[in-house]
């Protein structure tokens, strides 16, 4: 028997916003969160453009014990779980006593490995390095520390898939409950922001060099974009069957209808339309869709030259130019390992407050981009059905398809 | 060091670390139950030592050590040593 999945708890913790009030406010008011970072000018980066968020205080809400082991992925991924988990209605004494899951995309330790390193380097001695590094370092570090914080008693690894690990968290977690294999699934995406974790990407040439506002640097699918603004921060998406959530009587923000995904099988860096194209079409064939039925598209949309080229393509060949499309990383910036979990919380807020977010510094097309239907500015629209791309290095790529929910 | 210089300073030290209220360090109470250590916490208490007085005991040392009393006598021979 399949099961039907729907979202019942969401949580963001974002350079938008460090809770969904603030986020939303910010999606409405096309409010960026790019700021420049003088600490990366220092330290050798050409672009010093960065989304950024607030170290957060766990104190009040952590022992010394659970804190220990956690750097800036799993720290804020506690923050936005922690909203998720109150919003939804789950307890540290429910998740004990039941079956809960969970599936946390995350790509990078740096700014932990670098400095366990430097202790090493220090002290030449691994025994002072202390017990909370390892903890820290692990790529599945967001797992280890909010499983053991929640007690939770599920399916319990990491998704590592570059930038569309939040996106396949999700679309995992789906299969997962589709199938009865769990009740519940805490999915989501947590991204590093210090100066370790972005100075390769950077060095790659990515990144904007616009001489102009923070603000403005991200400029997804217009004529002069020049690079992406990398960003982080953590946003989670808790999962569960549709009897589960009905006879605990927790919120329904959106029901999962489709996970279309696929590997370009081509060049470690470089989009591949061919890979976007059939990761779209999965997406919509498992949803039993067509395209009439998509009232929005969250673009994977970096604001790199030929990034988003491909994806105008690929949307405008699956769904044609009417379906209204916007990238919210004009707002955030790339949020990476992130960004797939986020731009479904984003999208889940446009869609229970009817309205589009906008496409900020989307000021000219390009001859691909004037193809679809960008939104450049705040539309209030309603919206049954979206659909959120994200596409990673090695050429993988996610489409997850969200409706409305309705009995 | 003088012993009552130690019992000063570690008290400091194995508050903050480990979060626990200062008055609760006495020579007579249990160094594990009022830190409350598991065995992973042992690897900190190395650290902080080593940090705050310069010694290095190892997770071995600890095997005898019960009250406080015991923890200032270890401290002592290594600082004397």
């Amino acid at each position: 028997m399949e099961h039907r999945v729907v979202i019942t708890g969401i949580g963001a913790y974002s350079c938008l916003g460090e809770n969904l009030d603030t986020v939303l406010e910010s999606l409405r008011l096309g409010r960026s969160g790019v700021i420049y970072d003088e600490q990366r000018k220092d330290f050798g980066y050409r672009s010093c453009f960065t989304g950024m968020v607030a170290e957060p205080d766990l104190n009040p809400f952590l022992s010394r014990r659970q804190r220990i082991g956690m750097h800036q992925p799993a720290r804020y991924a506690f923050m936005s779980t922690k909203e998720a988990m109150e919003g939804s209605g789950l307890d540290a004494d429910f998740l004990d006593k039941t079956e809960t899951g969970i599936i946390f995309g995350n790509d990078s330790t740096a700014g932990a490995v670098v400095e366990t390193v430097d202790k090493v380097r220090a002290k030449k001695n691994t025994t002072l390095i202390g017990s909370g590094d390892i903890f820290q370092n692990m790529n599945s570090t967001v797992n280890m520390n909010l499983s053991t914080i929640y007690k939770l008693k599920g399916m319990n690894f990491t998704i590592s898939a570059a930038c569309a690990s939040g996106s396949h968290s999700i679309g995992m977690g789906y299969l997962l409950i589709k199938q009865g294999l769990q009740e519940r699934v805490v999915c989501g995406g947590a991204q590093e922001i210090n100066v370790y974790a972005m100075a390769s990407f950077d060095g790659l040439g990515a990144f904007s060099v616009r001489d102009a506002a923070p603000s403005m640097a991200s400029r997804p699918f217009d004529r002069d974009r020049d690079g992406l603004v990398p960003s982080g921060g953590a946003a989670t998406v808790i999962i569960e069957s549709l009897e589960s959530a009905l006879k605990r009587n927790a919120p329904i923000y959106g029901e999962i209808v489709g996970f279309g995904f696929s590997s370009n099988g081509d060049h470690i860096s470089n989009p591949n339309f061919d890979g976007q194209f059939r990761s779209l079409n999965m997406a919509l064939k498992q949803a039993n869709l067509t395209p009439k039925d998509i009232d929005y598209v969250n673009a994977h949309a970096t604001s790199t030259p030929i990034g988003d080229s491909t994806e105008a393509e690929a949307i405008f060949s699956v769904l044609g130019s009417k379906v209204p499309v916007s990238s919210t990383k004009s707002m955030t910036g790339h949020e990476c390992w992130m960004a797939g979990a986020s731009e479904v919380v984003y999208s889940l807020l446009m869609m229970n407050n009817d309205f589009i977010a906008p496409n900020i510094n989307f000021e000219n097309p390009d001859e691909q981009s004037e193809k679809i239907n960008i939104i450049p500015s705040y539309r209030e629209q309603n919206i049954d059905c979206f659909l959120s791309n994200s596409f990673g290095f090695g050429g993988t790529n996610s489409s997850l398809i969200i409706k409305k929910f309705k009995k | 060091m003088k012993r009552e210089d130690i019992i000063l300073t570690t008290k400091q030290f194995l508050s903050d670390e480990f979060e626990v209220d200062a008055t609760l360090i006495q020579p007579g109470n249990n160094l594990q139950q009022t830190l409350d250590l598991d065995s992973l916490d042992y690897v900190d208490l190395v650290v902080v030592i080593e940090e705050n007085l310069g010694i290095k005991p190892t997770a071995e040392d600890f095997k005898t050590i019960e009250t406080f009393n015991d923890f200032y006598d270890l401290v002592e021979q290594r600082l004397n040593a």
